[in-house]
């Protein structure tokens, strides 16, 4: 037996996400959405000193799936609930002591203001005017939002896609 | 004052109830007599609209001012962009802010869709939409409704037939909301590749209105009270062989009408500019009521002027 070969037995030594004491974990995101969750989230930013941890493509027995899990920090619901316009069926659990203290599935808000961009490149609030992009939502299976100003509706991936 | 339209502004044409319909079409039948300069009125006298266009526009800046000046009022603004500080990149909140200090009320004309909702966010007076990009163009329709009932008497009880870019056209879209809202009956006639989208038919499906889809204007003619063409776009085809193919088929002459079981009372609206869709034959017509629907722009924006400001 050589060396490598003794080195394949050894058990692995890293853990690929580690359960958290205090924090918030987003469970269910929909597979390769957990980038823009973040982005939804502002957890992206050079000020945030916790520490997130995302899996992605992870097995579940309702197919492949990411998680995000967010240390010291327990994410208040009105800007959780952002995120159901890219993860509608992502579950939040608040976690104190390792165990999980709140348990709840994302609602989608009856207006989005400032996450995404009107698809429509002509749309006034997508030129250089001092407002925000502003969707009313309109339907959740799938989601779909209108905008505000041009009236233009959006759904699915194509909100996943403009994510500001 | 009384107040007879709920909202500060007019955006679309959902922005108003069928009573408030009522009620601008009442003031706008007696305000005819004044827009032919056979009576005299100064309702506005000492009223200033600013009529800011970003895009070009005859019909609609030439009534929106033969609107206000016929009533006594004034008006300031620009026909096209490059005489305004949009040129120099102010954004057009700011315009409406300073244009809304100037004037007691604003007619907007602008590229982008939206435009006229963001305005009237930024404005502290009336705001207008005289067409916003591809979006809409509400005193349009005012108009469109108000010839067919100036001409049958009543909107509701008609078969109405709206041919062309169906697809595309805010004309017909805006149209065929405000006709949802009355007992109408509906045709849509135009090319497979420009029919009307399934969104708006949905809505029709909800609010029980009843309508029908084909491809020939001869298929519809026999049995229209109503037939509204419109112009179908070059740039919508991806050749130019493919356009004239549909063109020629969208295109009304005095035969069809002749050779068809038309009803005699059958009237034919066209928001204008037409380029090949109506024969110039079926002008002198009874059926033609196009140029008559034009000139109707005149009462109808006055009726609406009037009701903004409260005058």
């Amino acid at each position: 037996m050589n060396e490598d070969e003794n080195e394949m037995d050894e058990e692995p030594k890293q853990i690929k996400i580690t359960p958290i004491k205090h924090g918030t974990v987003i469970d269910h995101i929909r597979k390769a959405q957990a980038m823009k969750v973040l982005r939804i989230l502002g957890l992206r930013e050079d000020d945030i000193d916790s520490i997130v941890s995302i899996a992605m493509n992870v097995d579940s027995s309702l197919g492949k799936k990411d998680i995000v899990k967010v240390e010291d920090m327990e994410l208040i619901e009105e800007d959780l609930d952002k995120i159901s316009l890219v993860a509608p069926e992502a579950t939040v659990n608040i976690i104190r002591d390792y165990k999980v203290i709140d348990k709840h599935r994302v609602q989608l808000p009856e207006m989005v203001k400032g996450i995404v961009r009107c698809k429509n490149k002509n749309c006034i609030s997508n030129q250089n005017e001092p407002v925000i992009s502003e969707f009313k939502v309109i339907g959740e299976y799938p989601v779909t939002l209108k905008c505000e100003y041009c009236e233009r509706e959006m759904k699915g991936e194509e909100i996943s896609e403009n994510v500001i | 004052m009384n107040k007879e339209l709920k909202n500060d502004h007019v955006v679309t044409i959902k922005d108003f109830t069928v009573d408030e319909l009522e009620i601008i079409f009442d003031l706008a039948e007696d305000l005819v007599p004044v827009a032919e300069g056979k009576k005299k009125n100064d309702d506005l006298y000492g009223k200033l609209a600013a009529t800011l266009f970003y895009e070009p526009s005859t019909r609609t800046r030439l009534s929106f001012e033969g609107a206000m000046k016929r009533m006594g009022g004034r008006c300031i603004g620009f026909a096209k962009p490059g005489t305004s500080s949009a040129k120099k990149g102010e954004t057009l909140a700011d315009t409406i802010r300073v244009a809304s200090g100037y004037s007691d009320l604003i007619v907007l004309r602008h590229h982008r869709e939206g435009a006229a909702r963001l305005a009237s966010k930024f404005s502290d007076v009336p705001v207008i939409n005289a067409g916003d990009g591809a979006g809409h163009h509400p005193t349009q329709t005012l108009l469109d409704l108000f010839t067919i009932k100036e001409e049958k008497g009543d909107i509701s009880g008609n078969h109405i037939g709206i041919a062309g870019d169906l697809k595309y056209g805010r004309t017909v879209h805006s149209l065929t909301h405000a006709l949802s809202m009355y007992d109408t009956e509906l045709t849509f006639i135009s090319p497979p590749s420009l029919k009307m989208p399934e969104e708006i038919l949905k809505g029709l499906t909800e609010d029980g209105i009843s309508y029908q889809e084909v491809e020939n204007i001869d298929e519809a003619l026999d049995d229209l009270d109503v037939l509204y063409m419109t112009r179908i776009q070059r740039e919508r085809f991806p050749s130019s062989k493919d356009y004239e193919e549909v063109a020629r088929s969208y295109h009304l002459e005095k035969k069809m009408l002749d050779d068809s079981d038309t009803r005699s009372d059958m009237i034919i609206l066209h928001p204008l500019p037409r380029v090949d869709e109506i024969s110039a034959d079926v002008d002198p017509t009874p059926n033609a009521k196009y140029f008559r629907q034009a000139a109707n722009g005149i009462p109808v924006r006055m009726a609406l002027l009037k009701l903004l400001m409260e005058c």
